[in-house]
């Protein structure tokens, strides 16, 4: 082939790609190592200078620095190193920049929680006094006269252990079975693909949409305006069902096939290679599976708020009136105070129910990671 | 392929033997499924039954004198309020998505993995109260700022003294879907093919260039089905809405009181709701129903569509 | 424990993808059967359909008897389960339960259809299915430890001693050997020698000199083309069948011509 003999002469270079007419040679030049450093020690030293020198606020300085630093950046690194890399940096900095704004308002919620609610939530008598028979008169007391803190948040803590647990223990039957049916009978049949189909459109229904439902449910059967524990159970699970169901049949789908064959030609029937092969071989992610299900519902109060309803008093009986839970409690705390005028005491009952609740939720979220960590069956 | 010559005259599945047990469970298996398809559609035929004397109703006695005047502007606060939490949100997650899966060291990435994780799992009613004693008081000298300066634009027109705005329920509703979308981004760019990466690299890509030209093509179509699957969480949110903003009837203004969405109104209203007044309310529900089913759908479309053109199956 | 099996006219469909035809075979009592051949010639199907494994694969449908001394596996009254609990299976990959200890991976079999046993019985059952799969003496120390944390070799010789604890009359063994290393090759290859004394064994292996090593029989599957159903081209004593065979294609296959 001459034209790779030619490649050796001068002529034979035009051949290189960014000689051709139209590309446009980028070169990358190195950059000085310490260039990224001196922008960050600019950067910091423009926030000290807007936040210290000129007074201004601490949000506006930081981004203000931010976007300088940026700017720096680019004009820097393309004065040294060129374009590209130029866009590569200013590129980074955003995405550092990103997860930083991702972490604001979350450092924030827990601080925010943390230090309103801290004080109420490890006071016994909080964990252990229900609303029953506690009103402004008493809110107005405490906070004018500094006269003992009553009413407390038990009724709310058994109302949703009492409504997820009932939650839990309709949706998890449904939901693990249908996983089973899913994975194990209907393969990838019609009607599985129906199934799976309505789950995924049962995931997007909107939580209050739940409530609606459970409370048209009750108002059909029981009468309009019943409402009770075990509506809110109803609509929990419309939530939770398509997150087991999801969860499970992602469990069950990585057990390997290979078990079950094991399992069969031992003359094992199939219900039973189920229940005694692949259900333990799960067991560890569907019960971390299950958890987060509970974690998602456990804070809903939109769907409570429409079928349970709204109670001061200890409520027992799901089966029977309105319940309250946690997160119905923070609402109703926070945005109707006991007494208009003294919202202090009600504020502070609604924060501790808050960070009550994000205790648990963040409780449930690590035990699940935890199950599912150390219970995996091992493997080798 | 070798078909079967007699496929009309074939044989037949022999009939096996099938134990008690099996017969049992599978059935309680498919019945369970079936609870599903049941559930669903019980989900629709309440709704409709308990929102249909709505329709019958001498239009004079609903709440706006009609049930299109009544919900329309509602369904327009709460589209406007799912629309800018999206696009605040969608930037943002995909970077950190970014982040997790290409910028950041595997322990670093898997430690914010849960971290954002966290923020899904934090309960709404917690983030509505987050905003309104947090968020919306700082808003405030913003909105005064804007009004000040871009007064002229009618969305700015007039400025809120509380920061309890449409504003400011948005931005915390893009707080709330921020996990969602960066969870559903991670994973498709965790998939991007390694050899399509290191091609670029090879090349002599930078790093975002390689980004750009492999990661971000392939998993467009898992970003695009990720916001909206946001979209339609933040459709549906109730509690952060019925706290943070201080409702009111439709305005273009967005940094001020005013405006509603359709689950804060429910939320608001339903606990003294009697009579035609609740039909009215779980009418809306029917109507929130309906248009967070429609995104979904096309979200889940999108995100499928995704599995046929990305070469990774 | 050993019984004869007569296959007469057997097809073995996946969907309506045909995937092997018309087989008649004997497999003798006591012995040990070898099927080689081509990959996808449809050996390990055909060897699943002998304890109704094949069914288990969506699709999954076969055509014709399998007579175990004379009876039907696939008449209409036979239920599969009970003739997985005659028929054993080894598979390619070892494949312990993760969940279950040595011991009771052993028992699985019994345990799993809730068979009531008292313990020493257990003991026993154990103890005698460990030494039949030249295990014991290995694991007698560790029975309570998980079976997966045994070697791959064993782990393989702990399914067979899972297979025989059920006391079946047949042991399927579906190319037992080829996940394994050589000497735990070798260790299996013993195993299946002394099987054969008490049960009727059949083998699917790639390996030719292995089929040689421990087999008396040997069928030779073959198939025309991709996507045609494989066929079994001849069967004989494995003397014959790799000194003096009687179709060409066996020849060529057995002397490295193709395959």
């Amino acid at each position: 082939m001459p034209t790779l003999h030619r490649l050796d002469t001068q002529e034979g270079l035009d051949h290189r790609i960014d000689h051709v007419r139209g590309v446009v040679p980028a070169p990358v030049r190195p950059a000085p190592r310490r260039l990224g450093a001196v922008l960050g020690a600019v950067a910091v030293a423009t926030v000290l200078l807007l936040w210290l020198g000129l007074d201004l606020h601490l949000g506006l300085a930081v981004t203000g620095a931010f976007l300088l630093y940026l700017a720096l950046t680019y004009v820097g690194f393309r004065v040294a190193a060129g374009a590209r890399v130029a866009t590569d940096r200013l590129m980074r900095g955003l995405l550092y920049g990103a997860f930083v704004v991702a972490l604001l308002p979350l450092c924030s919620l827990l601080w925010t929680v943390v230090t309103l609610g801290g004080a109420r939530v490890v006071n016994p008598d909080f964990l252990l006094q229900t609303m029953n028979g506690v009103t402004g008169l008493h809110d107005q007391a405490t906070q004018q006269q500094g006269q003992l803190f009553i009413g407390g948040a038990y009724h709310a803590i058994v109302g949703t252990l009492l409504i997820t647990g009932a939650a839990t223990l309709i949706s998890v039957p449904v939901g693990l079975l249908t996983a089973i049916y899913l994975v194990e009978y209907a393969g990838r049949s019609r009607l599985a693909h129906v199934i799976r189909f309505f789950v995924d459109v049962m995931t997007g229904i909107p939580s209050i949409v739940a409530g609606l439902f459970a409370f048209a449910l009750w108002a059909v059967v029981f009468g309009i305006g019943t409402k009770d524990g075990m509506a809110g159970a109803v609509a929990l699970s419309v939530l939770m069902i398509p997150t087991v169901v999801r969860n499970s049949e992602e469990m069950l789908r990585i057990v390997p096939n290979e078990l079950r064959e094991a399992s069969l030609a031992l003359g094992v029937p199939k219900w039973r290679t189920i229940v005694r092969v692949v259900l333990p071989t799960a067991a560890s992610g569907l019960a971390s599976g299950v958890t987060l299900a509970i974690a998602r519902v456990i804070g809903e109060t939109a769907p409570l708020l429409v079928a349970v309803g709204y109670a001061r008093a200890l409520n027992t009986n799901l089966l029977e009136g309105p319940m309250n839970t946690l997160a119905v409690y923070a609402y109703y705390m926070f945005t109707k105070p006991l007494s208009p005028a003294y919202r202090d005491p009600s504020i502070e009952r609604a924060w501790a129910a808050a960070l009550l609740l994000v205790l648990v939720v963040v409780a449930l979220n690590l035990s699940a990671r935890l199950i599912a960590r150390f219970f995996a069956p091992t493997k080798r | 392929m070798s078909m079967t010559s007699d496929r009309g005259a074939r044989p037949g599945r022999r009939r096996t033997v099938r134990r008690p047990g099996d017969i049992t469970f599978h059935g309680a298996a498919l019945a369970s499924g079936l609870t599903i398809l049941a559930i669903l559609a019980g989900v629709a035929i309440f709704l409709v039954v308990e929102a249909a004397p709505v329709l019958t109703a001498d239009p004079e006695e609903l709440t706006a004198g009609g049930f299109g005047r009544y919900v329309l502007p509602l369904i327009a606060g709460t589209v406007i309020a799912s629309v800018i939490a999206m696009v605040v949100a969608t930037p943002v997650a995909v970077g950190i998505a970014l982040f997790i899966s290409h910028y950041a060291h595997r322990r670093v990435g898997t430690s914010v993995g849960f971290v954002v994780d966290l923020l899904a799992a934090v309960p709404s009613v917690v983030f509505g109260m987050w905003g309104w004693q947090v968020l919306a008081p700082r808003m405030v000298p913003l909105y005064r700022w804007l009004e000040a300066n871009l007064g002229f634009i009618p969305v700015f027109g007039s400025a809120s003294s509380t920061g309890r705005t449409l504003m400011t329920a948005s931005l915390v509703l893009a707080v709330m879907i921020l996990p969602i979308i960066t969870s559903v981004s991670r994973e498709v760019f965790l998939q991007t093919p390694r050899l399509h990466e290191e091609a670029a690299l090879a090349l002599g890509a930078t790093k975002w260039e390689m980004i750009r030209t492999a990661v971000l093509p392939f998993g467009m179509p898992g970003v695009i089905g990720g916001t909206m699957l946001g979209l339609g969480r933040a459709l549906g949110e109730t509690m952060a809405v019925a706290i943070i903003l201080s409702p009111g009837v439709f305005t273009w203004v967005l940094i001020d009181s005013g405006n509603s969405t359709i689950p804060a109104e429910i939320a608001l209203n339903f606990p003294e709701a009697s009579g035609l007044r609740l039909s009215e309310l779980i009418g809306a529900g029917l109507v929130l129903f309906l248009i967070t089913l429609a995104v979904n759908l096309l979200a889940r479309w999108v995100v499928a569509r995704r599995a046929d053109f990305s070469g990774a199956n | 424990m050993s019984k004869r099996i007569d296959i007469n006219d057997l097809n073995i469909y996946y969907g309506s993808f045909h995937a092997v035809k018309d087989v008649s075979m004997v497999i003798e009592p006591k012995s040990v059967t070898a099927f080689i051949g081509p990959s996808g010639c449809g050996k390990s199907t055909f060897l699943r359909t002998l304890n109704r494994m094949h069914e288990v694969v969506p699709g999954g449908r076969v055509e014709g008897d399998v007579l175990m001394d004379g009876r039907n596996l696939y008449s209409r009254d036979v239920d599969p389960v009970d003739v997985r609990r005659e028929v054993g299976m080894v598979f390619q990959r070892p494949n312990p339960f993760p969940t279950m200890s040595i011991k009771e991976n052993v028992l699985a079999g019994l345990r799993l259809n809730s068979k009531r046993m008292s313990s020493s019985t257990a003991d026993e059952l154990c103890e005698r299915a460990l030494r039949g799969a030249n295990l014991w003496s290995e694991v007698k120390d560790r029975l309570d430890r998980p079976g997966s944390g045994l070697s791959g070799g064993q782990q393989q010789r702990l399914c067979i001693a899972r297979a025989i604890a059920v006391q079946p009359e047949v042991i399927l063994m579906d190319e037992p050997c080829s996940a394994l290393d050589p000497i735990s090759t070798l260790a299996v290859e013993d195993l299946i020698h002394e099987l054969k004394s008490d049960y009727t064994v059949v083998i699917v292996t790639h390996n030719m000199q292995q089929a040689a090593r421990v087999s008396d029989r040997t069928g030779f599957f073959n198939l025309e083309a991709t996507g045609k159903p494989g066929h079994l081209v001849e069967m004989d004593d494995t003397q014959r069948i790799f000194n003096n065979p009687g179709k060409k294609a066996t020849e060529d296959y057995i002397s490295g011509r193709f395959g």
